[in-house]
């Protein structure tokens, strides 16, 4: 069984309600490496500070997918995944290494079809906004 | 300046396997705690034919391409001055363990502003399983910075 249930339906959502926020752990060099080969994305500006230097950045920094899988748990705890019918975002600014990432969200709209529109955050552990989305859900 | 003759161009559809193993090692990576995303059992305890792959997988089997920058070294874009401006995924059937899928990659425009000093590469793909099902697709907005 899984062990997260999923008892969220259409008309026991309100707007302005917000979803149980998601909190990543510290996002460490070895996390990056990790991350590039599970994910396939190889750039080597997230792993090889070497190649950041040179392209002038101070250091690697981490994937913009990475902030997006997390952002992704924050729906997936929320609703089934089956659920999710879109999912966007955009990278505002770069997550530095060491950064502790909270994903927040909250329902914006309620749509004929009990679909529920979503705006959703990531932000590091100052508050800076790295990651802003939206999200539609189909609930039952 | 990227070559605008890009613009509406597909680039070889890709077939690629959609393995366990790479599904527990993403899940792993991106510290999932929900065991349908690497126990078949939790999985199908779920309701799915295997164990699905998370929201977003689809970029993932993107990079399975024999060259992983394709359209950056097709287009002769500096991987270093690459920033990932904007991701959107819509959903069809779910993608599963199994599965063999063949994505269809179009670049949808190229833009620049603040006078050239930043690129717009927008691209979109779509994507479909062993059994023709449509499982979505995605639009990435890749941004190339000058650093000068």
């Amino acid at each position: 069984m899984s062990t997260f249930a999923h008892d969220v339906t259409f008309a026991g959502v309100d707007v302005g309600d917000s979803l149980p926020a998601v909190t990543s752990k510290p996002i460490s060099r070895t996390t990056l490496a990790l991350f590039a080969g599970a994910s396939g994305d190889h750039n080597p500006i997230h792993i090889d500070i070497d190649f950041a230097k040179a392209a002038g950045m101070p250091d690697v920094f981490a994937h913009g997918m990475l902030g997006m899988a997390y952002l992704g748990h924050l729906l997936t705890a929320w609703v089934p995944q089956r659920a999710v019918r879109e999912f966007s975002t955009r990278f505002v600014s770069i997550t530095q290494v060491h950064a502790v990432v909270t994903c927040t969200g909250r329902v914006v709209e309620k749509r004929e079809g009990n679909l529920v529109a979503l705006e959703i955050e990531a932000s590091d552990q100052n508050g800076d906004v790295k990651l802003a989305g939206k999200a539609v859900v189909e609930l039952p | 300046m990227i070559d605008r003759a890009f613009i509406g161009r597909s680039f070889p559809p890709l077939h690629v396997d959609v393995e366990s193993g790479q599904l527990r090692a993403f899940a792993r990576a991106t510290g999932q705690r929900d065991p349908i995303y690497w126990d078949e059992d939790a999985a199908k305890a779920a309701g799915y034919r295997a164990v699905p792959a998370p929201l977003t997988f689809l970029f993932t089997l993107d990079q399975e391409r024999e060259d992983r920058f394709y359209f950056i070294n097709a287009m002769g874009i500096e991987l270093g001055h690459v920033l990932h401006g904007e991701q959107a995924f819509t959903y069809g059937v779910p993608i599963c363990a199994g599965d063999r899928v063949t994505l269809t990659c179009t670049c949808m425009d190229i833009y620049d502003k603040k006078g050239g000093a930043m690129e717009f590469v927008i691209l979109k793909t779509q994507a479909t399983n062993q059994l023709g099902e449509d499982l979505g697709g995605m639009t990435g907005t890749i941004v190339v910075r000058d650093p000068k």
